[in-house]
């Protein structure tokens, strides 16, 4: 089958893509493994909601229409709403089509599927970042009898051993997933490395209108001070939950999880973790006044701050004088133990030579320029600071879209001046 | 963000474009980023014995520092030993002491901040019924360190934690204080 553009992945990336594609008459295919917004449907746990308030998730040509615009979308909802942005994008879905490779030809590439071979001139990787959940080596020295789960095998609480859980990685999930477990009964130890802290509302406000109206949001990759760092951060230590509760560690402390360094070691059924609790809750408590700065300054210059109420700093976090540096499996009473640490995306089926040592894909702003007319969407600050947020994707898909077309464009061009030459 | 509070150009001492470039260059030659470090050390008499560093290997090739360095360790005489130097616990705390202040010069002047003066004192608690083998739910090492910065610089007090907070997460020494490491003794 020939076409122009491929997109793969049918969640918000790729439906806000293919919705831009319409709109430029770029005639295209969005292949998907599963079901529509599929990762959202099968690798994400029962309680998870949005992190993000509802009037905030905007795709390109929908905004919020609901009654609850400042509350948090569950799981479901999410679904759902995904599910009905494809019927009004009346995107030309392929669902059940698992993407085999994609490899360069001639004049563009080919896309074998399981419903078909498609040659495009562009291919759209709107896969997510989130495919593969990260677990460090060191898990392999977990003692038998601990059930170990990922963030993608998590589902709740109740479905876990009674017993203590080790949780390692502070980040949004595992913040949020200490919590739930705790407040059901099963204690709860948290193994904190590096985490990016962040209050639910500053100044009667939600973070995220602040983090919008400030513009942060929008802060371009081209822009940014070290993109790198910027890309690697981790998630805000944030839960979208309807009574608004924060999740960070005074927040877990005051419910009864004990604080632990990262995770650095098992040895002979002991985990090992780092002395360096106390530095990484000051770098974070230092990162969010930073933050709250940030915010502050700006709504004096907008003549906001009798409008809103009045700042004020979080307590910083409470770290006890000797956090402990071991923690026994057995005596320690550990059932389970899950791996907050982290995503890396799947790439295994692209056969074009375009990523680092690492495993991640080389691209300028979600252009792989080494490869032209291969792009990439929903990846960390891929062209803004929201690239990953659902409000963020149609931004980036705008721009990216409209490189598509160029590149289409060019090609044409370029075919018939070489056709003219001949 | 960490900002200049002068337009004085700033010098800590610290060729951060040299570092920075260093950065860059490492991210593409992941092999000549390796480093070995080496010491030697001969006894000397009872608890007294000297080390000393020249050779280490690093970027590609074997290097050399400028000159070879000795460092004398022994015990105090409450130890029953002559106190010909200084203890080697309290040669781990002056690394400790270097590697973090030399990182505090280094990102203060990355982040464009003046120095005027830094200055720490480092504490750290130690029960010798470890290594006296009195008890052996004692450890050998120290229970905690305690580092205490002293810093006079153009910046706010936030700025000023932010950079000690950083060196802190940079620091070889630190890490190597922090989470364990494989140690492999053998006699040849």
């Amino acid at each position: 089958m020939r076409t122009a553009a491929v997109v793969i992945g049918a969640g918000q990336a790729g439906l806000a893509m293919s919705w831009w594609l319409a709109r430029r008459s770029i005639d295209h295919v969005v292949l998907e493994r599963g079901e529509i917004a599929n990762t959202w449907r099968t690798e994400r746990w029962d309680a998870l909601t949005l992190l993000t308030p509802n009037w905030q998730s905007r795709l390109p040509g929908q905004g919020y229409e609901g009654d609850d615009p400042d509350g948090f979308r569950t799981l479901g909802e999410t679904i759902a709403f995904i599910e009905r942005y494809a019927k009004a994008v009346s995107a030309p879905l392929r669902t059940h089509c698992p993407v085999a490779s994609v490899g360069r030809t001639v004049d563009g590439y080919e896309v074998v599927a399981g419903q078909g071979t498609w040659h495009c001139k562009a291919v759209v990787l709107a896969t997510g970042a989130f495919n593969i959940a990260h677990v460090p080596k060191l898990s392999e020295a977990v003692p038998p009898g601990i059930t170990q789960l990922t963030t993608v095998q998590y589902r709740n609480p109740e479905s876990l051993e009674a017993g203590g859980a080790l949780v390692v990685g502070a980040a949004a999930s595992g913040a949020q997933i200490a919590d739930e477990i705790h407040r059901s009964g099963r204690p709860v130890t948290l193994a904190v490395g590096e985490h990016v802290r962040a209050p639910r509302m500053y100044r009667g406000r939600d973070i995220y209108w602040w983090v919008d109206a400030t513009g942060l949001n929008d802060e371009r990759y081209d822009e940014v001070e070290n993109l790198n760092r910027a890309r690697s951060l981790p998630s805000f230590q944030l839960a979208g939950y309807a009574d608004r509760r924060n999740v960070d560690l005074n927040a877990l402390t005051s419910l009864g999880v004990k604080l632990v360094g990262r995770l650095a070691g098992i040895r002979d059924g002991k985990a090992q973790f780092s002395g360096s609790l106390r530095n990484l809750c000051e770098l974070a408590d230092l990162k969010q006044n930073r933050l709250l700065n940030t915010i502050d300054e700006w709504a004096a210059e907008h003549g906001l701050s009798d409008a809103v109420d009045p700042p004020h700093r979080p307590e910083p976090t409470r770290v006890e004088a000797s956090p402990p540096l071991g923690l026994d499996f057995g005596r320690g009473g550990i059932r389970t133990i899950v791996w907050a640490t982290g995503f890396r995306p799947d790439y295994s089926w692209l056969d074009v030579p375009v990523l680092d040592r690492k495993g991640n894909i080389r691209h300028d702003g979600g252009v792989v320029t080494e490869a032209p007319g291969l792009y990439v969407l929903g990846l960390p600050f891929l062209r803004r600071r929201k690239s990953t947020l659902i409000d963020g994707v149609g931004d980036d898909a705008r721009d990216l879209s409209a490189h598509l077309a160029s590149h289409l464009g060019a090609r044409s061009a370029g075919v018939g001046a070489a056709a003219a030459g001949a | 963000m960490a900002t200049a509070k002068t337009d004085k150009p700033v010098n800590n001492g610290v060729n951060v474009d040299a570092l920075f470039g260093a950065q860059e260059a490492l991210k593409n030659a992941p092999e000549a980023a390796k480093f070995k470090w080496r010491a030697t050390v001969e006894w000397i008499n009872g608890t007294h014995s000297r080390s000393t560093v020249e050779g280490f290997y690093g970027l590609g090739a074997e290097q050399k520092h400028k000159s070879k360095f000795a460092f004398d360790a022994d015990h105090p005489e409450v130890f029953a030993a002559e106190d010909r130097a200084a203890t080697p616990v309290e040669i781990v705390l002056a690394g400790l002491a270097s590697c973090l202040t030399a990182g505090v010069a280094a990102v203060a002047q990355a982040r464009k901040i003046q120095l005027r003066s830094v200055s720490a004192t480092l504490e750290a608690g130690m029960d010798i019924r470890g290594i006296l083998g009195v008890d052996e739910d004692v450890r050998n090492g120290f229970d905690g360190i305690k580092v205490t910065y002293k810093i006079d610089a153009d910046a706010s007090p936030d700025d000023i934690k932010a950079i000690v907070a950083q060196s802190q997460k940079r620091s070889a020494v630190y890490d190597i204080i922090t989470n364990p490491t494989n140690v492999t003794v053998e006699v040849a």
